[in-house]
C-alpha cells in the first residue's frame, strides 16, 4: 500500500441480499483518501448496510470491497483497518471512559504506558481530558458521543465510519458537534464515511454527498452541485425542500434558459435543457408571498407561525406549493388570495 | 493466510499425537489417573491407534488425516477449505459407524457378519476421543477458510463442538433408549418386549372412568400432572400478585419463603408429609383421637403426591409468574383506566390477557415437573406409582425388564414433548412484547377488591402451611423417633456427620462419603453448565448460522425431557462401547451439564437480548477477536445471568434425584440417592438430618457465589462519586 492509496475506499459492484430481499442491488463507489463522504437518504434506503459492509459487520452477497487498495471483502471486522462510531455510541457500560478508549489499542497488542499516553491524547483531542475515570453513564449525551469518536480515532484507522452519529443529540448540540467532527477530520486528514438522513447535516460537513434511494446511488457530488443542480424530483425534494413543478422552456441563450412557469417568465441556468416542457425545482424559501394582484395567483391553504419564519401551503394552478416566508411577520389566514413570485437563485431545471 | 496455515498445522499435529501416542481404547483404570504410563509398552490394550491397525476398520482414520495434510501442502486456504470440512465430516461419520458396528465381541449387528469375521474392540479411549475432536475442528477450520460466518474459526469451532456434544449427550441416548426397547438381553432384535408392554392394561387402562377397576399408570400420571400444573399455576399467580400488586406486611418474607423449596431435596417434603399425615403421623393420630375416624393410609397415592408436588413446585411457578406480572407495562393498565375501565375490567381485559403466555409457560413447567418428579412419588406413592417410579422399578426391581423401562420412558417422553409442542403451537404469535424498552414510568394498577381478598387469603394460608412443613423438617432431625418419641437428641447428626481422631483425622459419619462426592461433582458441573449454556445462548442470539432455529428449538425441547428418561437413556447408551462411562463420575457430570443446560441457555438468551448488539460490533470494529469480545464485553455484562446459571446448576446437581439414581455407583454415590436409601431403610431421623445439612450448605454456597461473581457496576453509586477524592489519592 502506498501513501496514495492509504485511506482510499472502493465498492465494486457490491450486492447485498437479506434472504429474498435485496437491500443493495449493485453499488459501485470510490472514495478518495482524506475525503469526507456522506451517505444521505431516507430511512431504509441502505445507508447503514453499506457502512456495515465496509466495517466488515455484513458480508456482501457479491462484489468486492477495497480499503487502501487491498481487497478486504472476506476480512473479518476485527482485522480491518477501519473504526466506527455507532448511532447508539455502544460505549461499554462496565468500563470507564479511559478503559473504553484503551480497549481497541489493547486489542491490537499495545501495552502499558503507550496505551495511557494514547488514551490521554485521544481524550484531549475531543476535549474530554481528565474525564477518563468516569463511567459512560456519568457523562452527558454529547460527552458520550465524543468518547465514541475518541475511541475510534485513537486507533488511527485508514477510514472512520460514522452511522448517524448525532441523531441522539439535541438540535443545538448537533450543530456544534458536527463542526467539531469536520474540523478534526480536516486537521488529521483521515478518510471518513458519514451516514445521515439529515440533508442540512450532510451539506454542512461533506466534501461529497452520495444520495441513496432504494439501495442505489441517486446522485453524487459536492454539496453545492447537489443543491443547485438536482438530477431528479427525488433529489430536489430531499436536498432542499423544493417544489417540483411543470414548466415550459421557451428560449435558450448563452447558458441561460427562459422558462414559463405558472404566469411567470424566469431566467434559469440552462444545464442540458431543450425547448419544450420540462420540470423545475422551486425552493420553498425562494417563493415570495404577497397580498394583492399579480400574474401568478394562489390561495393560502394552511399557514404556520414558527418564530423567525412563516410556512404556507398554497393552492395554485400548477399544483400545491410549499413556501417559507422569512420576511412577513404576521401569518396570512387560510383562504386569502395571494400573488406569488420566484427569486431566481432558488430555481433549477431538473436534468 | 498465515494464520490459517498455522492453525491447520497445529490441528494436524494434534491429530498425529492422538493417533501415534495416546492410548486409543478405553482404559479400565481411567486415563487421567496416568496409572497406565508405567505399563505403556507392555500391554497392547494401552497402545495407541497406530499399533491397533491390525483392525482394518481403523485404516480410514489415518488415511483421512494424511489426505488433510496433503491438502495443506498443495492448496491455498480458499481452495482447500471445502475439502477439509468434508474430510472432517467423513472422519466423524466413519469413527461413529465403526464404533457402533464393532462391539466388544465382534459385530454388533447380525447383518454385518457377511463382511467377514472380526475380533471385538473396546470403547473409545482418550486417543479416539481426541481424534474425534480433531475431526470436528477440521470441519470448523475448513468452513472458516471458505469464509463461512465471516471466517470466524472460533465461532465455527464452538458451533461444531456444541452440535457434537448435544448429539452425543442428548440425541444418542434417546435413540439408544428407543432401540433398547427392541433388544433382547443379548442385544439381538426382538419386538416381543414392546408388544407385551405397549398394550399392557396396567399402563393404558381407562377403567377408572368406566368404573371397572383402576386406571393405567400412564393416565394416572397424566391426570396428576394436570392437577399439579393447574394448582401450582393458580397458587404461583396468587403469590406473584400479592408480591407485586399489594401493599402488605411480610412481603419480603414471602419472597424468601418461596425460594426455600427450590433448595430442598425433592423427597424431603414427601417425607415430612409422611411423618405428619401418614398412617402413624402425629396429625393423623391427633385427628383420629379427637374424632374417632379411621384415616389410615389416605395420604398414600395420588392425593399425597399431589400435595407434596404442590409444595415443591409452587415456588417455581411463582418465580416464573412474578416476572410475567411485573412485565405487564403499567402504561397499558393506566391507558385502560383512562378509558373508563374499572379495576376489575382492567384486570380481566388487559392485565390477564397480557399475562396469558406467561401463565401458559408456568403451566407447562408445572406439568413437566410433575411428570418428571421422582422423589415425592417414591416416598408417597404407596402401591400405585407413577411413570417415573414404574420405570425405576422396571430397571432395578425384581422384574428387571429394560424393554419395559424403555417403553414406559418413551410414553413419559411422549407426554412431556406433546405438552411442550402444544404450548408452542398455542403460543404462536401470542407472545406480545409487553416490556416496551422505552422507560415507561407509571404504577401498576391495584388489584380489584374481589381478587385481592381471596388471593391474599390463599397466599398466606399456603405460606403458613409451608412454614409449618419446614419447621417439621428441621425439628425432625433433632428428635429421637419422630411421632413416637420426641425427646431431643443429636444422635442423627452424629451418625451422619461425626468425625473422629483415631490415629489421625477420620470422617466417621455415614454421610461424608456421598456428601463430598456430591459437592465435588456439583462444583465441577456448575461452571461447565454455565459455560456451555451461555456460550450456546451467545451463539443463538448473536450469530446467524444456517440451522440456528432448529438448533435452538432442539435445545429448548430438551428442557422437556424428564430426568428419569435421561437416567435410563444414559445407562442404555453409555454402558457399552463405543462410548462407555457408566459407573464413573464423568457420566454424572455430563448428565448434570446437559440436563441443566437449557435453563442456562434460556437465562442467557434473555439476558443477551437486553444487551445492545452494537456493543459486540463496536468491540469487533475496535480490533478485538470474538473470544476477546466474549471475555471482555459480554461476560462482564452478563454477570447476573452467570450467577443465576451457576446457582441453578449447582443447586440442581445437589438436589436432583430422578436421573441420578440410575447413574450412581458404589464408588460415586450422590447425597440424594443415599438419602433415598436411608428412607427405604426407615432411617428417617438420619435422612432428615442429612437433608437439613444440605439445605444449609446450599444457602451458604449460594451466598458465596453471589460474592464471587459480584455486582455489575454500570452506574455510579447513588451518592455522586466524590471526584476530588479520586484525584487526591496518589495513583
Ligand atoms: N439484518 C437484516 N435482515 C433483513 N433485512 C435487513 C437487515 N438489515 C437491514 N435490512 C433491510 O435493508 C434495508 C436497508 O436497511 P438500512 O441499511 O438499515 O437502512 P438505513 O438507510 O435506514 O440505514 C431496509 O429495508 C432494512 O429493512
Ligand atoms: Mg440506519
Amino acid at each position: 500500500m502506498t501513501t496514495q492509496t492509504r485511506g482510499a475506499v472502493a465498492f465494486e459492484q457490491v450486492r447485498k441480499d437479506f434472504g429474498a430481499f435485496t437491500a443493495i442491488p449493485d453499488l459501485t463507489l470510490r472514495i478518495e483518501p482524506g475525503e469526507l463522504v456522506t451517505l444521505l437518504g431516507p430511512s431504509g434506503c441502505g445507508k447503514t448496510t453499506t457502512l456495515r459492509m465496509l466495517a466488515g459487520l455484513e458480508t456482501p452477497t457479491a462484489g468486492r470491497i477495497l480499503i487502501g487498495g487491498e481487497d478486504v471483502t472476506r476480512l473479518p471486522a476485527n482485522r480491518r483497518d477501519v473504526s466506527m462510531v455507532f448511532q447508539s455510541y455502544a460505549l461499554f457500560p462496565h468500563m470507564s471512559v479511559a478503559q473504553n478508549v484503551a480497549y481497541g489499542l489493547e486489542s491490537g497488542g499495545m501495552k502499558g504506558g503507550a496505551v495511557r499516553d494514547a488514551v490521554e491524547t485521544g481524550l484531549d483531542l475531543v476535549g474530554l481530558g481528565g474525564m477518563g475515570a468516569r463511567l459512560p453513564s456519568e457523562l452527558s449525551g454529547g460527552q458520550q458521543q465524543r468518547v465514541a469518536v475518541a475511541r475510534a480515532l485513537v486507533l488511527e484507522p485508514q477510514v472512520l465510519l460514522l452511522d448517524e452519529p448525532l441523531s441522539n443529540l439535541d438540535a443545538r448540540l448537533r450543530r456544534r458537534v458536527r463542526t467539531e467532527i469536520r474540523e478534526l477530520q480536516q486537521r488529521l486528514g483521515f478518510t471518513a464515511v458519514y451516514v445521515t438522513h439529515d440533508q442540512e447535516e450532510a451539506l454542512a460537513v461533506s466534501d461529497r454527498i452520495v444520495v441513496m434511494q432504494n439501495g442505489r446511488i441517486a446522485q453524487q457530488g459536492p454539496p453545492r452541485e447537489l443543491y443547485e443542480q438536482p438530477a431528479s424530483d427525488f433529489i430536489a425534494d430531499f436536498i432542499g425542500e423544493s417544489n417540483v413543478v411543470p414548466c415550459t422552456v421557451e428560449g435558450l441563450s448563452e447558458g441561460a434558459a427562459t422558462v414559463r412557469v405558472g404566469g411567470l417568465v424566469q431566467q434559469v441556468p440552462a444545464r442540458h435543457a431543450v425547448l419544450g416542457p420540462a420540470r423545475l425545482s422551486v425552493r420553498a424559501n425562494a417563493i415570495t408571498v404577497q397580498t394583492g394582484q399579480g400574474p401568478f395567483m394562489g390561495r393560502i391553504a394552511t399557514s404556520a407561525y414558527l418564530g423567525d419564519h412563516l410556512e404556507y401551503e398554497i393552492e395554485t394552478a400548477i399544483g400545491p406549493l410549499f413556501a417559507v416566508d422569512a420576511e412577513g411577520d404576521a401569518p396570512l389566514s387560510p383562504g386569502t388570495p395571494v400573488t406569488l413570485s420566484f427569486r431566481p437563485r432558488g430555481l433549477a431545471l431538473i436534468a | 493466510m498465515m494464520r490459517d496455515n498455522r492453525r491447520l498445522n497445529f490441528l494436524l499435529l494434534a491429530a498425529s499425537i492422538s493417533f501415534l501416542l495416546v492410548p486409543w481404547y478405553r482404559l479400565r483404570g481411567g486415563f487421567f489417573g496416568l496409572g497406565w504410563v508405567g505399563d505403556y509398552l507392555g500391554d497392547d490394550r494401552i497402545w495407541p491407534g497406530v499399533a491397533q491397525l491390525g483392525q482394518w476398520w481403523l485404516w480410514p482414520v489415518p488415511a483421512l488425516v494424511l489426505l488433510a495434510a496433503g491438502l495443506r501442502l498443495t492448496l491455498p486456504p480458499s481452495r482447500r477449505g471445502g475439502w477439509l470440512a468434508v474430510i472432517g465430516a467423513a472422519g466423524i461419520v466413519w469413527m461413529m459407524t465403526q464404533g457402533l458396528s464393532v462391539g466388544l465381541r465382534g459385530w454388533n449387528w447380525g447383518a454385518l457378519e457377511a463382511l467377514g469375521e472380526v475380533g471385538g474392540q473396546q470403547a473409545f479411549g482418550a486417543g479416539a476421543i481426541f481424534m474425534l475432536l480433531c475431526f470436528a475442528a477440521m470441519i470448523a477450520f475448513g468452513l472458516a477458510e471458505r469464509g463461512a460466518l465471516k471466517g470466524d474459526a472460533f465461532v465455527l469451532s464452538a458451533i461444531t463442538l456444541l452440535i457434537l456434544l448435544v448429539a452425543l449427550f442428548v440425541f444418542y441416548p434417546l435413540v439408544s433408549m428407543f432401540t433398547g426397547a427392541f433388544q433382547d438381553f443379548d442385544g439381538s432384535f426382538t419386538a416381543e418386549g414392546v408388544a407385551r408392554n405397549i398394550g399392557d392394561p396396567n399402563i393404558w387402562s381407562l377403567g377408572c372412568l368406566t368404573g371397572s377397576g383402576g386406571c393405567g399408570v400412564a393416565w394416572r400420571t397424566f391426570f396428576l400432572a394436570i392437577c399439579t400444573a393447574t394448582g401450582t399455576t393458580l397458587l404461583g399467580l396468587a403469590f406473584a400478585l400479592v408480591a407485586t400488586r399489594m401493599r402488605l406486611p411480610f412481603k419480603k418474607g414471602l419472597r424468601l419463603l418461596t425460594v426455600l423449596p427450590i433448595i430442598t431435596p425433592p423427597f424431603v417434603i414427601g417425607l415430612a408429609l409422611t411423618l405428619m399425615l401418614g398412617r402413624a403421623g402425629f396429625v393423623t393420630e391427633f385427628i383420629e383421637d379427637i374424632t374417632g375416624w379411621e384415616l389410615g393410609r389416605w395420604l398414600y397415592g395420588l392425593t399425597g403426591i399431589w400435595i407434596a408436588q404442590m409444595l415443591s413446585f409452587t415456588p417455581i411457578a411463582f418465580l416464573v409468574l412474578i416476572g410475567v406480572v411485573e412485565g405487564v407495562s403499567p402504561s397499558m393498565e393506566e391507558a385502560s383506566q383512562t378509558m373508563r375501565a374499572s379495576r376489575w375490567r382492567t384486570f380481566r381485559k388487559v392485565s390477564l390477557p397480557l399475562m396469558a403466555p406467561g401463565i401458559a409457560n408456568a403451566f407447562l413447567i408445572g406439568f413437566i415437573e410433575s411428570m418428571a418428579d421422582f422423589g415425592n412419588p417414591l416416598v408417597l406413592g404407596g402401591n400405585g406409582g407413577v411413570l417415573s417410579t414404574e420405570i425405576f422399578f422396571a430397571v432395578v426391581g425384581a422384574q428387571h425388564d429394560p424393554s419395559r423401562a424403555a417403553v414406559l420412558a418413551t410414553v413419559l417422553l411422549g407426554f412431556t414433548l406433546s405438552a411442550f409442542l402444544a404450548q408452542r403451537l398455542w403460543l404462536g404469535r401470542r407472545n406480545f412484547a409487553t416490556v416496551s424498552g422505552k422507560g415507561d414510568g407509571g404504577r401498576h394498577a391495584a388489584l380489584p377488591r374481589r381478587v385481592a381478598g381471596p388471593v391474599a387469603c390463599i397466599a398466606f394460608l399456603w405460606a403458613g402451611f409451608t412454614v409449618f412443613v419446614y419447621g417439621m423438617i428441621l425439628f425432625g432431625g433433632f428428635v429421637k423417633t419422630w411421632g413416637l418419641d420426641h425427646s431431643l437428641t443429636l444422635a442423627h447428626y452424629a451418625r451422619a456427620f461425626s468425625v473422629g481422631f483415631d490415629r489421625g483425622f477420620v470422617w466417621t459419619g455415614v454421610a461424608w462419603n456421598s456428601f463430598w462426592t456430591t459437592m465435588t461433582i456439583a462444583m465441577i458441573a456448575a461452571p461447565l453448565t454455565a459455560i456451555v449454556g451461555l456460550l450456546t445462548a451467545w451463539l443463538i442470539v448473536r450469530q446467524r448460522f444456517p440451522g440456528r432455529g432448529i438448533f435452538e428449538f432442539a435445545l429448548m425441547m430438551s428442557f422437556a425431557i424428564p430426568g428419569t428418561v435421561i437416567g435410563i437413556s444414559y445407562i442404555m447408551a453409555f454402558n457399552l462401547p463405543p462410548v462407555q462411562m457408566t459407573g464413573t463420575a464423568l457420566i454424572l457430570v455430563f448428565c448434570f451439564v446437559f440436563r441443566n443446560m437449557p435453563v442456562g441457555v434460556r437465562g442467557g438468551v434473555a439476558a443477551m437480548a437486553q444487551l445492545d448488539g452494537s456493543l459486540d460490533e463496536a468491540s469487533l470494529t475496535l480490533g478485538a477477536s470474538s473470544p476477546r469480545t466474549l471475555r471482555k464485553i459480554i461476560l462482564p455484562l452478563l454477570r447476573p445471568a452467570i450467577l443465576a446459571a451457576l446457582v441453578y446448576s449447582f443447586v440442581r446437581a445437589i438436589t436432583s434425584i430422578s436421573a441420578v439414581i440410575f447413574l450412581v455407583s458404589a464408588k460415586y454415590n450422590m447425597a440424594t440417592a443415599y438419602i433415598v436409601g436411608l428412607v427405604e431403610n426407615g432411617e428417617y431421623g438420619v435422612a432428615i438430618a442429612y437433608s437439613s445439612v444440605l439445605i444449609v450448605v446450599m444457602i451458604s454456597i449460594i451466598g458465596t457465589f453471589q460474592l464471587l461473581v459480584g455486582e455489575r457496576r454500570l452506574r455510579a453509586p447513588v451518592q455522586p462519586a466524590p471526584r476530588i477524592n479520586c484525584q487526591e489519592t496518589p495513583a
